[in-house]
């Protein structure tokens, strides 16, 4: 009789999910789900209410990138009160975006996915986790904690506070560098960079023992998407959007992000909350792309700092044309940190970043608005209608999580139909179904604008909905 | 004060200390002279005092009930209790059910940090609130050109119906409805926008001691209100009268 197996919820993400997998009397592996199950709604409780509130309303989508919310929210609020931000606002914004890029990918690399690539797929799970990594290498965890914890600290040097900071508003920031906070931020940069590369070190002989996970972790032809600058490079903040294809030719560039309706469709499914976002000229689902560090580093001529170039061209030898398994966002992650601490350093060094003037004031002067950035997961869009009196009457946000969902939907599939024996499951398949939804680093929590604890549980179902069997973590 | 308009001295007592006041002085007036805390919301220097909010009731020896100290007057030999284990239960509830009735989240809020009402629920320790939210649905009027009106955030303390009358005197504002229908409103009911005889002077703005009134582009936290100038402005308007 066809089985099913539900992963529920799936752990070590930030959300809440479960996975399906649907088997045959064989143990064939017919088809798997991802279900992303709760829904929070913000687009809608988000209307009637000033516009100028949203940057702050939106940010808590997430305790974890809250960040990333707030920077495009404000981009879609600018737009509404259509000024050009001050420069020094401008940069005091994309020091923060990387702060958080650079805290956020901390966490998914050393307390998420490190736990997996140390002590193995195959680990008990009770170790398996960040605890574990501190008795097994506890300078490796320590490197992991110090980095969140500078990339959060910045954000408070900023913003006054590490979660949720009411300092990014319409029109730019709502208060001006101190010299004393420059100077704080400054002395962190060279630590980043020595722990980035102290992981890299680390990562380099460990991932040679992953690659049968390499080959199959997410491992097919998509498309990519993200934001490059104007000389093609790598961009957190600001820029166009660009696709590439799996061969690496630029199929769409210079996409002003206000036209990311005429390129990005969302489509519902049935079996989740989390809607499927795809590239429209190549329709449903064909159209499946990836963005994040891996599409950020694939789509762009180059990083634009030295370390992080240097670091690229390694990453580039992984194959020719853009690096198809997902099992390298985490190398991706790496490098990308390390390019933000560059360019942080690059505009705190600068000395127009005491400039007090951080803000443009307005009235509402457009009806519509839309905002990207990069949040440390891919391109994030919101955008914002408004009526006469600057009250939201509409807004729609895409999620990076959303954008790549296709393709973790598909990745799930992949890693089942390699490793899972559908007539006797064990667990350390499983965690191999629930590494490559690591890989993305899914923001759950955002991708549905919620939030929870995560223990484990596998349920196998008859086609009639009847449990044949649970397994609990 | 005596049938003459002659201000005497009263010896009273606070808390079991003996304090003096003038005979036209309230007992809220006297008690925060000596610096004893008693907690007001619908209370602002330079305003009427109608005793709305119920926050700064105090025990009056002699009296059954619990009396408003912004509306008492002293007299001489009166014994009153500012502080006790009756007096804080009924101040911790009286502001659960202020929270109850509109939807107020400080974390979103553009007073959030200096919001009356945030700080003294810190004071005074209220971590839950016991009565079930009623989430009532009011629209935002955003209509003015320079201020916000959220019914959303209001506590009807009515200070902006008080300064807009007896300070500036263009009377915009008022309440219309009764008990839980109450609402403050512009002119008859006409978006803040539409009201001829609204000054702009933003004083209502300033006296909100909540996030109900905001100027217009303040993001959440940055409606710093400025109710300093009220007992200036009363005490030079006495002057010339």
């Amino acid at each position: 009789m066809p089985k099913t197996i539900t992963i529920d919820p799936v752990t070590r993400i930030e959300g809440h999910a479960k996975i399906t997998i649907y088997v045959d009397d064989n143990g064939t592996i017919n088809d798997a789900q991802f279900h992303v199950t709760q829904l929070r709604g913000f687009e809608k409780l988000s209307e009637g209410r000033p516009f100028t509130e949203m940057p702050s309303l939106m940010a808590r989508i997430c305790g974890i990138c809250p960040v990333s919310h707030l920077m495009a929210s404000a981009k879609a609020c600018d737009n509404l009160m259509a000024v050009k931000v001050p420069v020094t606002g401008h940069n005091l914004r994309k020091v923060m975006n990387m702060a958080q890029i650079i805290q956020s990918h901390a966490l998914s690399f050393f307390h998420l996915s490190s736990p997996d690539l140390l002590l193995g797929m195959d680990a008990d799970p009770a170790i398996r986790n960040i605890l574990g990594v501190a008795a097994k290498r506890p300078e490796l965890a320590k490197d992991g904690i110090r980095l969140r914890q500078i990339g959060q600290q910045m954000i408070e040097l900023l913003g006054g506070k590490r979660i949720h900071p009411s300092w990014v508003v319409s029109g730019g920031v709502n208060a001006a560098l101190t010299a004393e906070h420059r100077a704080a931020m400054l002395k962190e940069m060279p630590e980043i960079k020595e722990i980035v590369r102290r992981a890299l070190n680390w990562y380099h002989p460990v991932v040679k023992h992953y690659q049968e996970e390499i080959a199959v972790f997410a491992n097919f032809p998509t498309l990519f998407m993200g934001l490059v600058n104007k000389n093609g490079e790598v961009e957190y903040y600001d820029g166009t959007l660009r696709f590439m294809d799996s061969a690496g030719n630029i199929v769409s560039d210079g996409i002003d992000p206000s036209e990311y309706d005429t390129w990005i469709g969302e489509k519902v499914e049935s079996y989740s909350y989390l809607k499927s976002v795809f590239y429209k000229p190549m329709g449903y689902p064909g159209g499946i792309y990836r963005v994040g560090p891996l599409a950020r580093l694939n789509i762009a001529s180059k990083c634009g700092t030295p370390l992080a170039d240097e670091e690229l061209a390694g990453f580039r030898s992984i194959q020719k044309g853009p690096v198809s398994s997902s099992f390298h966002y985490h190398y991706a992650r790496l490098i990308e940190i390390l390019n933000c601490a560059e360019r942080v350093e690059d505009i705190l060094k600068d000395d127009e970043c005491m400039n007090p003037h951080v803000r443009a004031i307005a009235n509402p002067n457009s009806f519509d608005g839309v905002g990207v950035s990069e949040a440390p997961r891919g391109t994030l869009i919101h955008h914002y209608r408004i009526d006469e009196n600057g009250l939201i009457k509409w807004a729609n946000l895409i999620i990076a999580t959303g954008h790549n969902n296709l393709a973790m939907n598909r990745g799930v599939l992949q890693v089942a139909r390699h490793y899972l024996d559908g007539l006797n499951p064990k667990e350390g398949m499983l965690n191999r179904i629930e590494a490559v939804i690591r890989t993305f680093d899914p923001c759950l929590s955002c991708s549905t604008h919620a939030a929870g604890q995560m223990p484990m549980q596998i349920e196998i179902q008859a086609p009639n909905g009847e449990i044949l069997k649970t397994i609990s973590r | 004060m005596t049938a003459n308009g002659q201000i005497k001295i009263f010896t009273l007592k606070i808390d079991g200390k003996d304090v003096s006041a003038r005979s036209d002085q309230t007992v809220l007036q006297v008690c925060r002279e000596n610096e004893y805390f008693i907690p007001t919301l619908c209370h602002l220097e330079g305003l009427s005092n109608i005793g709305a909010c119920r926050l700064c009731m105090v025990e009056v020896a002699g009296q059954r009930k619990l009396l408003p100290a912004c509306t008492t007057m002293v007299s001489e030999g009166m014994e009153v209790t500012t502080t006790n284990d009756k007096l804080a239960h009924y101040r911790k509830m009286t502001l659960e059910l202020i929270f109850s009735e509109r939807n107020h989240t400080c974390s979103v809020c553009v007073s959030n940090n200096h919001c009356e009402l945030q700080y003294l629920s810190q004071k005074l320790g209220i971590n839950h609130i016991r009565v079930p939210y009623r989430f009532p649905k009011f629209a935002v009027d955003a209509s003015h050109p320079y201020f916000i009106l959220d019914h959303n955030r209001c506590i009807l303390c009515t200070r902006c119906v008080r300064v807009c009358d007896e300070i500036e005197g263009a009377h915009v504002w008022d309440v219309s409805g009764r008990g839980i229908q109450a609402k403050v409103i512009t002119e008859l009911n006409q978006p803040w926008g539409s009201a001829d005889t609204c000054t702009q002077c933003g004083k209502c703005v300033n006296v909100c001691p909540v996030g109900a009134l905001s100027e217009k582009g303040r993001s959440v936290a940055e409606n710093t209100k400025r109710s300093g100038f009220l007992p200036y402005l009363t005490a030079r308007r006495k002057e010339k009268i």
